[in-house]
């Protein structure tokens, strides 16, 4: 055996070990932090941030699934999260705030978005990586050209506001006590808000944990392999295409379903909140910030963009306000020039971490 | 009998350089040919076609008597037709384990299970190891492909060909690029898999003392064309052979 194989075991292992144990301390943190935010964070504004940390992590590992792990670079990612928040907003607003009305819509989305992802995959997994880049764009825009066209059923760029499931509404009281009041735990009522949070949480986290099982099982192997090395992989008897195909299925059903959620959590569905591309954005940049084929990554990724998007502007009017004796750093901090600020730290962290923060600290991709 | 794999006509052509002209050449189980010729001769191109990495442009590829040539490199393997590749062509990022893992789970058609983990498939898991033991490569069973030395690389390549366990075994070079002591590992393997009588092996090989010590027949690819195909001491006593393959002209042989 070769001295410098040997040699180079225990060094890389031992830095890999600390680097995967720093991130799966900060994603189980995270993880933590959401599963108890009403209780920790119980102000409606964090609630937001978290609810959207919770879909998007979906939406991101389900996307990491197709970019980092297969290597399939689409563009469609937001138009399969639409079409299940657009089912569940269309039915919502249709049938009535029923559970009927979630599962009906929100289902013929879902299997909406599995066609038209076995569709596209089968018409164009065969060709070159960037044509079906192509492909999925125009797929996206024509998806949200619809959305704002077909005002009759979708309200057209205004988007649609519904009533969701009684279960769900703030008045709804999960328990009461004595007095007929809404109970309370923690000084956090017990009611249908509380309700909705954790129908969000739990759905999330289920999906999450299925994408790490599928990772980590038989399949996830051959999507990796098909990632390393597409000519071997079919080499060794496995039907590429077919693969492709599946994955890009499962991905646009994970999103979907994270669509429906969202459009539950945020009671409104319009092209801004699900089909626009600068929520396609988003996600690569989380993707990119937390690291290509890494599960936690997303994790982290997701928490640190959505934490800088909702919170930096304030950030800044504080530090602003603060060095205002000073000259010229106010101005710099101005809280308008939050976007600068938050490029500037994508840069650095790209810089620092060009395989993401997990991917970097773990080490993967290292080679 | 019905020859294991069997060529007619074979051709590729590129443009207007005929690669692979018009082979006709028949395989049988427990026989291991060496094909062998200059640089250029074909003996890459000709695996290509026959496992399917490239579509010929006339000819037909028999396995078992069944026509396979119009068949995707990857239902080929399924019907075990097993390729070692003569430039490295591993998974680079992913370990040692995981790459032959990858084979054995292709071959046991475990590809699509996406709810157990594959780490923890006890089976899987095994034979990797028995593969990776016989390859000598256990030890860097969890290191990336890509960190290894050429030639633990190059027994990488055979381990994942052995994990397919074909019918087929198609090696190209296996030895080309290794150390003296790490030649002879692979050496013995194929002569392992050569006992086993229901297996067809082809070699691709230059080195002249391996050829004879493996060789149950040569075949002679010349600029694409099957020039020469016998028993190894026949051929290898060929003119023409000495001629093209050992750059020797027949006629200054004599002299020499």
């Amino acid at each position: 055996m070769p001295a410098t194989a040997m040699s180079a075991v225990p060094h890389v292992s031992g830095r890999t070990r600390t680097g995967r144990l720093v991130i799966y301390a900060i994603a189980l943190a995270i993880g933590l932090a959401l599963a108890v935010a009403p209780f920790i964070f119980p102000d409606v504004r964090s609630q937001e941030v978290a609810a959207r940390i919770c879909v998007f992590i979906v939406l991101v590992a389900s996307y990491d699934l197709l970019i980092g792990y297969t290597g399939i670079v689409s563009f469609a990612h937001t138009m399969f999260f639409g079409l299940g928040a657009y089912g569940a907003a269309i039915a919502l607003k249709q049938m009535g705030p029923g559970w009927d009305a979630v599962f009906l819509g929100g289902g013929a989305g879902i299997l909406a978005a599995a066609v038209l992802a076995a569709l596209i995959g089968v018409l164009s997994l065969r060709v070159k990586a960037i044509f079906f880049a192509m492909v999925t764009l125009a797929a996206a825009s024509v998806m949200l050209v619809l959305a704002s066209q077909l005002s009759e059923i979708t309200n057209g760029e205004d988007g649609l506001v519904y009533a969701i499931p009684a279960l769900f509404k703030p008045a709804t009281k999960l328990l009461t006590n004595a007095n007929g009041r809404v109970e309370t735990l923690f000084g956090v009522a017990l009611n249908g808000k509380l309700a909705l949070y954790y129908f969000v949480f739990l759905t999330s986290a289920a999906m999450f944990w299925l994408l790490t099982r599928i990772v980590r099982s038989p399949l996830g192997s051959v999507l990796e392999a098909i990632r390393e090395n597409e000519m071997r992989t079919e080499a060794l008897g496995y039907r590429v295409v077919a693969y492709r195909t599946a994955v890009f299925v499962i991905a646009a059903i994970v999103a979907a379903i994270a669509g429906v959620v969202w459009a539950v959590w945020l009671r409104y569905t319009g092209p801004a909140s699900t089909l626009s591309f600068s929520i396609m954005i988003d996600i690569l940049l989380m993707v990119v910030i937390g690291g290509m084929g890494t599960m936690v990554g997303s994790i982290i990724g997701v928490t640190l963009m959505s934490l800088a998007q909702y919170y930096l502007k304030d950030l800044m009017a504080a530090a602003a306000e603060a060095t205002a004796s000073i000259p010229l750093l106010p101005h710099v901090l101005e809280p308008d020039r939050w976007l600068l600020w938050l490029g500037l730290l994508f840069i650095l962290l790209v810089y620092f971490f060009p395989a993401g923060i997990a991917g970097t600290l773990m080490r993967k991709g290292a080679h | 009998m019905t020859p294991s794999l069997e060529t007619k006509n074979l051709t590729i052509r590129f443009g207007g350089h005929t690669a692979v002209d018009a082979v006709s050449c028949a395989f049988h189980p427990g026989e291991l040919t060496v094909v062998v010729g200059p640089n250029g001769a074909g003996k890459t191109t000709f695996f290509n076609l026959v496992s399917g990495q490239l579509a010929p442009s006339e000819g037909e590829i028999l396995k078992n008597g069944e026509e396979i040539g119009t068949l995707s490199p990857s239902a080929r393997a399924r019907r075990g037709i097993g390729r070692a590749f003569q430039l490295t062509n591993l998974f680079p990022r992913l370990t040692v384990l995981e790459n032959v893992r990858l084979a054995v789970q292709a071959r046991e058609g475990l590809g699509p299970n996406f709810l157990r983990r594959a780490a923890a498939l006890r089976g899987l898991r095994e034979r990797a190891f028995s593969h990776l033991e016989a390859t000598r490569l256990k030890e860097v069973a969890h290191l990336p492909a890509s960190a290894l030395p050429h030639g633990d690389q190059r027994k990488l390549e055979v381990a994942l060909l052995l994990a397919m366990e074909p019918d087929i075994f198609m090696f190209d070079e296996p030895t080309a690029g290794m150390s003296v002591d790490e030649a002879p590992v692979i050496l013995d393997l194929i002569a392992d898999i050569r006992k086993d009588k229901t297996k067809t092996i082809l070699l691709v090989e230059h080195k002249m003392d391996v050829v004879r010590a493996l060789a149950d027949r040569i075949v002679v690819l010349h600029n694409g064309q099957l020039v020469a195909d016998g028993n190894p001491d026949e051929v290898i006593a060929l003119p023409i052979v000495r001629e093209i393959y050992l750059g020797i002209p027949a006629d200054e042989e004599d002299a020499a």
